[in-house]
């Protein structure tokens, strides 16, 4: 008996189990790792704990959902250079608005427009040049860094606006920082653009099969370009939203957050072969990496060891619905 | 030869367009650096480049095969970790020998983890071996929590030899190659750009897909193996984290060899050549004086141009065709 027929066994005997979708999987599975952590240390479970995890999890979030975006147009499409964009909109921000508070619409504004800029190229190298989205991201990733070093000479001058720290890390209403907000509204605006739009319907289209997209009209190579081109531009309000959190930057502030914002993505049940998924699968995703990173901290392990159980629960958690049809169906 | 033949012979060597580029990048390279291919400049590039050769190989039979490994870079730093356990100032030959094996076994182990989440489990190959990169990280850092190590002077001096005055790592190259065309011709050959080409017809028509397919991921741990041992005996020591890099640029190497990612076609040479020629761009920028804080910004754009040539190419085509 493999897995597979366990499953559909567990699936006749509880139906309910039928209802449990890889995001609501995830986010049950989110509840009981912070009830978890309240066994390893008694004082893990309380408000401000749960305040802070989701806050961290937040910039998770709203970096990774550029991703959901381009991993759900398929055509082995994944974005490498989110990292390198969050640490170049940070790090304009960071040097124009000069810790101006005046200016940091300026900074939003280059932040988007940078980001937009980096997905435009990557877009048009992976429509229009069939380069494999995975080299082209991360060739732009270089091209980025470079472009920052270029910018910056090594050093990195500026300061961060106080009040993008009032605004986003430092809690604003209910004791609740802003960041929980943007993200909570990014999750509606993510949900209206997948479900409620053309593009949204496009975009699946083509995740699906893209030879039967465009045989009905689709206009596969200019959806492409959209969604590089988002997640491009999602990525850069992600940095710049993330220097309100972290107040300084440097090289590798992004880099933290590429692998993550891939896997969070998975995690929350989004087929990395493209055509299915959600935002808010994305949205559980993070939380439940976030989780575990912070448990794992309370735990105070080496950090050896901290590896290489993130490793086992990330395998693990794939081996749970990550896995591809099998051959003989 | 007639032109059917002539596509035949392209679109079976994929690396030619890249054997091209590398020419070319090589005479501009020469023009800049007149000692470069000066035995001691030349062995002292081919003995730094040999390891990430070796991973580009594994990497390139894994991509083939329809797969791909984000782990290998981490694989070898863990192996770099046994070596240097193993391997002291004093080891004898038979010692290193085994050293060697150990780490050899200990990759094809690691590389079996990956083979069997991948085609047995049937797990997305991506983030499977992200997860499993940070279990090899782990295990680095538990067995060489500090930077360390020490291998014997001959150890070194072997690895730098130029036997007929030719570097050693072109012979370890010769023989790959030679392996490579013996094996392009057995069944597991055709079994594998079977698998990488289309796995639901390869399987319809008997081949043992999840076989081959679990076989791609333990040659790569093999070849992160050899690759480690390159990487000790040319370094000399080692740290939990030597390897980590290696991953994406042998992903990028394979690509500018001319194997496609989407698996099925392609070849080692690409892979060897590829990584030549993200060796050879440095080299360029390097010997051409361009500002220390444009370098990587250089060296990436012209990663890109490279990557978009054959696209470009396809472009023009379509465009003609329409």
């Amino acid at each position: 008996m493999n897995l597979s027929s366990v499953s559909t066994g567990i699936q006749r005997s509880f139906p309910f189990v039928r209802h449990l979708t890889p995001p609501l999987i995830a986010l049950l599975l989110a509840v009981l790792l912070f009830f978890a952590g309240g066994l390893v240390k008694p004082n893990f479970v309380n408000i401000n704990q749960a305040t802070n995890i989701v806050r961290l999890a937040a910039f998770l979030g709203i970096i990774a959902a550029g991703q959901t975006l381009v991993i759900i147009s398929g055509g082995e499409g994944i974005d490498l250079s989110v990292g390198a964009i969050v640490t170049l909109a940070a790090m304009l921000t960071f040097r124009y608005t000069n810790g101006n508070n005046g200016l940091i619409w300026w900074g939003f504004v280059l932040s988007c427009g940078a980001g937009l800029a980096v997905g435009f190229v990557n877009g048009l190298g992976i429509a229009l040049l069939r380069i494999p989205p995975l080299v082209m991201t991360l060739g732009m990733t270089g091209v980025v860094q470079g472009t920052i070093l270029v910018v910056t000479q090594g050093e990195m001058l500026g300061a961060a606006p106080p009040l993008m720290a009032k605004w986003i890390a430092r809690p604003l209403v209910f004791g609740l920082p802003g960041v929980i907000f943007i993200w909570l509204a990014l999750g509606v605006l993510m949900w209206l653009l997948l479900n409620r739009t053309t593009y949204g319907k496009h975009l699946f289209a083509i995740g699906t099969n893209r030879t039967a997209a465009r045989l009905s009209g689709v206009r596969v190579q200019q959806v492409v370009m959209i969604t590089y081109m988002l997640s491009g531009l999602l990525a850069g309000f992600g940095g710049f939203i993330l220097l309100g959190f972290s107040q300084t930057v440097f090289l590798q502030l992004g880099n933290n957050y590429l692998f993550p914002s891939i896997a969070a993505v998975v995690v929350g049940g989004t087929l990395l072969t493209g055509g299915m998924g959600s935002y808010w699968g994305t949205m559980s995703g993070a939380l439940v990496l976030t989780l575990i990173d912070s448990l794992l901290r309370a735990m105070e392990l080496e950090q050896a060891y901290q590896l290489i159980i993130v490793g086992i629960i990330l395998l693990a958690l794939i081996t749970v619905y990550g896995r591809q049809r099998s051959l003989r169906q | 030869m007639n032109s059917v033949r002539l596509q035949h012979f392209l679109t079976r060597n994929t690396y030619l367009f890249s054997l091209l580029l590398l020419a070319i990048l090589l005479s501009v390279n020469y023009s800049l650096q007149d000692n470069l291919f000066e035995l001691r400049v030349l062995n002292n590039s081919m003995r730094t480049l040999l390891p990430l050769i070796l991973l580009a190989v594994g990497q390139s039979v894994v991509v083939i095969g329809g797969g791909i490994d984000l782990s290998v870079g981490t694989m070898v730093s863990m192996l770099v970790a046994v070596l240097v356990k193993l391997i002291n100032a004093e080891s004898s030959a038979a010692d290193i020998a085994l050293a060697v094996l150990a780490a050899c076994g200990v990759g094809i182990v690691a590389g079996s983890l990956n083979g069997l989440a991948v085609s047995y489990l049937r797990l997305q190959p991506i983030v499977t071996t992200y997860a499993t990169s940070f279990i090899f990280s782990g295990v680095a850092l538990l067995l060489l929590p500090r930077p360390g190590g020490q291998i014997p002077t001959e150890l070194r001096r072997f690895y730098a030899q130029t036997p007929y005055g030719v570097p050693l790592s072109f012979y370890v190259i010769g023989v790959l190659l030679l392996l490579w065309t013996l094996i392009r011709s057995t069944r597991y050959a055709q079994y594998l750009f079977a698998t990488g080409s289309h796995s639901q017809a390869a399987y319809t028509s008997g081949v043992p897909v999840r076989v081959v397919r679990f076989s791609t991921y333990v040659w790569a741990g093999f070849f992160a193996g050899l690759a480690a041992t390159a990487l000790t005996f040319s370094t000399g020591s080692g740290q939990a984290n030597i390897g980590d890099n290696m991953t994406l640029d042998s992903i990028v190497a394979v690509v500018l060899g001319g194997t496609r990612l989407s698996g099925g076609k392609g070849g080692i040479a690409g892979a060897i050549i590829g990584v030549m020629i993200l060796r050879v761009i440095r080299n360029v920028i390097f010997f051409a004086d361009v500002p220390t804080w444009s370098q990587t910004l250089v060296n990436a754009l012209i990663i890109i141009a490279a990557l978009a040539g054959p696209g470009l190419f396809g472009l023009v085509r379509r465009m003609v065709k329409k």
